[in-house]
C-alpha cells in the first residue's frame, strides 16, 4: 500500500524555519525546509527539543503541506501548559534550525490513486493533515469525492480558513460548525458534531466512503462511534488522536 | 474531559519511536494481544506517551502490548504483551 520512500531509516534532520505565521489565537504554521524525502498525506514527522542540559523532549506533529509543496508545514497549537508547543509558537524565529524526523506513519494516510468517497472530520488542530491532503487532491487533480466537515470553538480558531475557501470553490464540500459561539453573519453551521450533523452533511453509509478522523481524543472516539452507528463499516474508518 | 482521557492517544503517536527501534513503518503492522488474543493495527492500539516512556495496550482488553523507554544511551523496549507483530511485506 505504502511505497520505498517508507522504508528510509528515520534520522533526525535539521529543518531551516522559512516562515512563521500566526493563524488563529492558538495556532501557528511553520514552514521548514528540510531535507526528509518525500512524504505522503496524512504523515507526520517527530520534532525534537534538547535543552542546554540535555534533557529532551519529542511530540508528534501531522504534516500541513502537500507532497507537492516547496515546503513541510506544520500547525502548532500553543498549549499553555504545554512543553514543546510554546517554544514552537513563540520563540522559533524565521532561519532557526529544529530537529525533525520522518515521514511517519503509513495508516493515516491519503493519496490520488484512492479514487473512493473520501470522507475528511477534523476537530480543533486535527484539521492539519487534511489539509495536506485537500491540496494532495488538488495538486494531483483527483476526481475521487471529498468532503470535510471541521468542528472549531470559535470563528476565530478555524485554521486556513481563506484555503478551505479555494476548496469549497473547487467542489469540496467544506461544511465547518463552532461549537462555542455564533456570532453574526456565521453562516455555516453551528454546535457539536452529533447523528444529525453527520447524516446532513457527510457521506452515507450506502457511498462506502473512507472516513479519516482526527482531533482531541474525545471528540475522534465519539465522531467514530457514531459513523459506526451510521452503518459505516469499522475498517473504512482510520483515526488519530491528538489527545487533550 | 478526565485527565486520563487527555493523555490517551493512539498508534500514530508512538510511531517515530517504534520505527527507530525496529526500521520498519510501524502503524500498518498488525499487532495480537497476549492477553485476550485480539488483533489490530498499531495505530489503532492505546498509547500513553507521557508516561515515564511510551506504554501501549489493547484496544480491546486494556492489556499491556508494548512499552518502550529510552533512557540515556539506549532505547528498553518489552513485548511480553505482544502474541505476535505481522509486518507488511514491502
Amino acid at each position: 500500500m505504502v511505497g520505498a520512500a517508507l522504508q528510509r531509516r528515520l534520522t533526525w534532520q535539521l529543518g531551516r524555519v522559512i516562515a512563521h505565521e500566526r493563524e488563529t489565537p492558538k495556532a501557528w504554521r511553520i514552514s521548514f525546509a528540510v531535507d526528509l524525502g518525500a512524504w505522503l498525506a496524512g504523515q507526520h514527522v517527530d520534532v525534537r527539543l534538547t535543552a542546554p542540559d540535555g534533557y529532551q523532549a519529542q511530540r508528534s506533529y501531522s504534516i500541513a503541506s502537500a507532497p507537492e509543496a516547496e515546503t513541510l508545514d506544520l500547525v502548532v497549537e500553543r498549549l499553555e501548559d504545554g512543553e514543546v508547543s510554546p517554544f514552537l509558537t513563540d520563540e522559533l524565529r524565521i532561519d532557526d534550525q529544529l530537529e525533525l524526523r520522518g515521514p511517519i506513519g503509513g495508516y493515516f494516510v491519503w493519496q490520488a490513486t484512492m479514487a473512493g468517497p473520501t470522507q475528511l472530520i477534523a476537530g480543533g488542530s486535527g484539521l492539519a493533515p487534511f489539509l495536506s491532503m485537500l491540496d494532495h487532491h488538488r495538486a494531483a487533480g483527483s476526481d475521487a469525492p471529498m468532503r470535510l466537515l471541521y468542528s472549531s470553538r470559535t470563528r476565530d480558531e478555524v485554521i486556513a480558513a481563506e484555503r478551505l475557501a479555494e476548496h469549497r470553490a473547487r467542489g469540496i464540500g467544506v461544511e465547518i460548525t463552532l461549537t462555542r459561539e455564533a456570532r453574526d453573519g456565521w453562516d455555516g453551521r453551528v454546535g457539536r458534531v452529533d447523528g444529525p450533523m453527520l447524516e446532513a452533511t457527510t457521506f452515507s453509509a450506502g457511498e462506502r466512503p473512507l472516513i479519516f478522523v482526527c482531533g482531541p481524543t474525545a471528540f475522534v472516539e465519539k465522531v467514530a462511534e457514531l459513523a459506526v452507528a451510521m452503518g459505516h463499516a469499522p475498517n473504512m474508518i482510520k483515526t488519530e488522536r491528538f489527545g487533550g | 474531559m478526565d485527565t486520563v482521557e487527555r493523555h490517551r492517544l493512539d498508534g500514530n503517536a508512538a510511531a517515530g519511536r517504534l520505527e527507530d527501534v525496529f526500521a520498519v513503518e510501524m502503524t500498518t503492522v498488525r499487532a495480537t494481544c497476549d492477553g485476550c488474543g485480539t488483533t489490530a493495527v498499531v495505530a489503532e492500539l492505546v498509547v500513553y506517551a507521557d508516561a515515564p516512556g511510551t506504554v501501549v495496550r489493547c484496544p480491546s482488553c486494556s492489556a499491556v502490548v508494548i512499552r518502550l523507554a529510552q533512557v540515556p544511551g539506549s532505547t528498553w523496549i518489552d513485548l511480553r504483551g505482544a502474541r505476535t507483530l505481522q509486518i507488511p511485506t514491502r
